[in-house]
């Protein structure tokens, strides 16, 4: 049945975005969003790397229930910048930058961006911003937490906050620009044919992202504008000794940074809706609910910030209706999960990287969505607030979900974007690695949480050390897990072996065009006449599908697993 | 992406990146107004909480010099849309003339903001560890711009006030903060916004925009007019707080 293997073998195009140009100034100046979403990848790459310094000093230290090698004060510059450097620097732009600037104008056939200078802008903006929190970090660090919280921040700390807080300030502007970019890419550049409702998940994901960063980064900017002037001119709002409010901070920050968690998920939720019908071989089930469930969960994100905040003392009544727009939000994400599981139902499975990257983020989204409803459980949440427990939660999240994800949806797209695939067997080993390591980190933060342990603190009591023993022994299995695709896709770039113009298949118009892609992208504009991920209809593809418009499909994506 | 005249290479028409255009500039606005959204929140909350003291800040501001303001800004968002209506209409000559109208008028804002920045520091109404809210009234020597009788009224509020808030002088620089802030913002917004018409004058003056482009114009308008309606936001909200006797 398989089709690749009678085929004869792909050659790599002569003419591609990578070899258009040469030279530091072709890729510095460069508008193309493709050469673009690469200088991303660097940086958020380097960003990442970063920040995993920082929490392996974080894990290491807290082998021991005395610590390890670091003065408390040491501690809290740690984890600040470890928050800091993983929020704002690689897990926001991380999939929308990369992967969503590369594929959004191959998935709607345009030839870039509505705004390809402006997406430029936006790299160095990050860049630019980036430099400052660098800066702050070489400077003695900063100690506030990735919070902020006021007056802390503003008037007690003794570390780097006002380069850290304009550095961050200064990013923002770059996600407001990539979301505007989406924004009106996806409503003024589709290609012929390509109706709101054939734009393949991936896509909806990030117009869904994209409202977010529009909507919710205003806010934040201005928070840490008010935040870093009150620590420069001594303006008063959240300084309660001039009668301003600290509380009035925090409702400000989690009004952008608890939908900003929902641009870290939706954009991965969308790398996952690409993954289960190219390697489950079927349409996605209920196509217009997942769309829907992507603008649902952009719009109630809105409405659950104060979540954060029950132990603030805010009224009762305030936090028993967010504690059920909480609830709320779970079911555009419950119906994304269902719809996807129901997907693999009767398909034609092959257990390819990507797909093994898909089920991590299935069953760990799971554990960390579940965990996150008892967490907007108001009694709940009063006894486990600020424990290990919420740390374990969001990194389920932000790590099992959004890097997983991230990771699956680079190995998917890096025979596009690089034309050469990466070595399967050492990526499912890897993939592997991540898995098992990433339970092993955050797995037993859980039972942490649940005993007691507070977040944030640099020692705690010797009963809780098997639990964090196991907790850094993961960590080295994880930090294995993240060097290894580091290492490999690195060299497939170079030496992998020529993957051709669609290798999976996979159905969507980025599949349509050579593999690294032309500068222009397509060397005539598509017209659409396909639903999204449609395998019955799509002779092209070269899938022998019985009967046409049969119920299932038996060929497997790929090879002969 | 290379251009080919005016259309840009990603574009199909001229139609198509004109739009495109116009919803990248409305998307950049509502992002503002999320921006300016946040301060007004904070201003709300405060002024409500410490009514009398926002009301003693406020009194202590020009109206004059606010309503001239907020007469010059109404007046170039009127020489904008005129130039926009030239730009449209291939007037290349009234265009250039408009957008130096604009400008300024923008640079008479910026004078008389100035004046009132240096009225605040003169009186020593800048938050911080000099900040007296009844500075005139205790060192009128000192405050030779403010008449008697005006310092005599506002010595009356002044003790009224602080009967009404006995932390007055903490909740009269949050007023201020609210002041700067956002009339500082809000002429960080004028000053990009000057520096955009300047660019329009050069391009201008070079015979660029004509009936078929004026994409820029446009834009530049709809930014120069969303920066006017945020005045006249900030002026009652600053101003006009407690002005009936």
């Amino acid at each position: 049945m398989s089709m690749v293997s009678t085929a004869p073998a792909p050659k790599m195009p002569e003419k591609h975005y990578l070899n258009a140009t040469y030279g530091i100034r072709s890729w510095l100046l460069t508008t193309d969003h493709k050469r673009i979403a690469l200088l991303y990848l660097a940086s958020v790459t380097f960003f990442f790397f970063i920040g995993g310094f920082f929490a392996m000093m974080i894990r290491l230290h807290l082998l021991t229930p005395n610590g390890l090698m670091l003065t408390a004060d040491q501690y809290n510059r740690m984890f600040t910048m470890h928050g800091v450097t993983m929020i704002f620097f690689f897990l926001i732009p991380s999939i929308p930058a990369v992967l969503g600037n590369f594929f959004i104008p191959l998935m709607i056939g345009a030839k870039d961006l509505a705004f390809p200078r402006i997406n430029l802008l936006s790299w160095y903006i990050y860049i630019i911003g980036g430099m400052f929190t660098m800066w702050s970090m070489v400077n003695g660090g900063v100690d506030t937490g990735w919070t902020f919280y006021t007056p802390l921040s503003t008037v007690y700390s003794n570390s780097a906050v006002a380069p850290t807080v304009i550095g961050v300030f200064i990013t923002g502007f770059s996600s407001i620009l990539t979301g505007l970019n989406f924004l009106v890419t996806i409503h003024t550049m589709r290609a012929p044919g390509m109706t709101w409702f054939r734009l393949p998940l991936f896509v909806w994901a990030h117009y869904a992202t994209s409202i977010v960063m529009i909507l919710g980064t205003p806010v934040v900017a201005i928070t840490l504008a008010l935040a870093g002037m009150e620590r420069i001119f001594g303006l008063g709002f959240f300084n309660p000794a001039m009668g301003g409010d600290p509380i009035l901070f925090q409702h400000l920050f989690w009004f952008y940074s608890h939908p900003a968690v929902y641009i870290m998920i939706l954009p991965a939720m969308g790398v996952i809706s690409e993954l289960i019908p190219t390697f489950a071989r079927k349409k996605l089930f209920g196509y217009p609910f997942v769309a829907a469930a992507s603008l649902a969960i952009a719009v109630i994100g809105f409405l659950v910030w104060t979540h954060h905040m029950f132990v603030t003392g805010q009224s009762t009544y305030a936090a028993v209706a967010f504690s059920f727009l909480t609830f709320l939000v779970a079911v555009p994400s419950a119906v994304k999960v269902f719809n996807w599981t129901a997907t693999l139902f009767g398909g034609s499975i092959s257990f390819d990287t990507p797909m093994l990257y898909a089920f991590g983020f299935l069953g760990l989204f799971l554990v960390g969505g579940l965990t996150g409803l008892f967490l907007g459980c108001l009694g709940v949440d009063i006894n486990i607030h600020d424990t290990y427990f919420v740390v374990a939660h969001f990194h389920y999240i932000m790590v099992g979900g959004a890097v997983m994800g991230y990771l699956g949806g680079l190995h998917f797209w890096w025979p596009k974007m690089t034309g050469r695939m990466y070595p399967e067997w050492l990526a499912r080993i890897a993939a592997f690695t991540l898995f098992i390591g990433f339970n092993f980190t955050f797995f037993p933060q859980f039972i942490l949480g649940i005993m007691g342990m507070p977040r944030r603190y640099h020692v705690y009591p010797p009963e809780f050390q098997i639990y964090n023993v196991m907790s850094t022994a993961g960590a080295s299995i994880l930090a294995i897990g993240y060097l290894l695709p580091m290492i490999y896709l690195t060299w497939a770039a170079f030496y992998g072996e020529v993957a051709g113009e669609n290798p999976w298949p996979a159905t969507g118009l980025e599949w349509k065009t050579q593999s690294p892609p032309l500068t222009e992208n397509f060397e005539v504009t598509p017209v659409v006449t396909w639903e999204a991920y449609d395998f019955h209809n799509r002779p092209d593809l070269g899938l022998e599908v019985p009967g046409g418009h049969g119920p299932r499909i038996v060929a497997p994506a790929h090879g002969d697993d | 992406m290379h251009r080919t005249g005016a259309l840009f290479g990603q574009f199909k028409t001229l139609e198509q990146q004109k739009d495109t255009a116009t919803l990248g500039m409305w998307i950049f606005l509502v992002t503002e107004v999320m921006f300016f959204g946040g301060i007004m929140l904070a201003y709300t909350i405060n002024r409500h909480t410490y009514f009398h003291a926002f009301a003693m800040g406020s009194n202590t501001l020009s109206l004059p010099l606010g309503a001239t303001n907020t007469l010059v800004l109404l007046a170039s968002s009127f020489t904008m849309a005129m130039g926009v209506w030239s730009a449209q209409t291939s007037r290349k000559q009234l265009l250039s003339i408009f957008l130096m109208l604009t400008i300024i008028l923008g640079f008479v804002f910026f004078g008389i903001k100035y004046v009132e920045y240096a009225q605040k520091f003169h009186h020593h109404l800048v938050p911080g560890k000099n900040f007296d809210i009844g500075y005139c009234v205790h060192n009128p020597n000192m405050c030779p711009d403010v008449s008697a009788t005006e310092l005599q009224e506002e010595g009356e509020r002044l003790d009224a006030a602080e009967k009404a808030d006995p932390n007055l002088q903490a909740h009269a620089q949050l007023y201020f903060s609210a002041y700067f802030g956002m009339t500082g913002l809000h002429a960080l917004h004028m000053v990009i916004g000057a520096g955009l018409l300047f660019w329009l004058l050069k391009n201008s003056f070079s015979g660029q925009y004509n009936a078929e482009w004026n994409t820029p114009v446009d834009m530049v308008g709809l930014y120069w007019h969303f920066v006017d309606i945020v005045w006249i936001y900030l002026f009652p909200l600053l101003y006009l707080i407690d002005r009936h006797k």
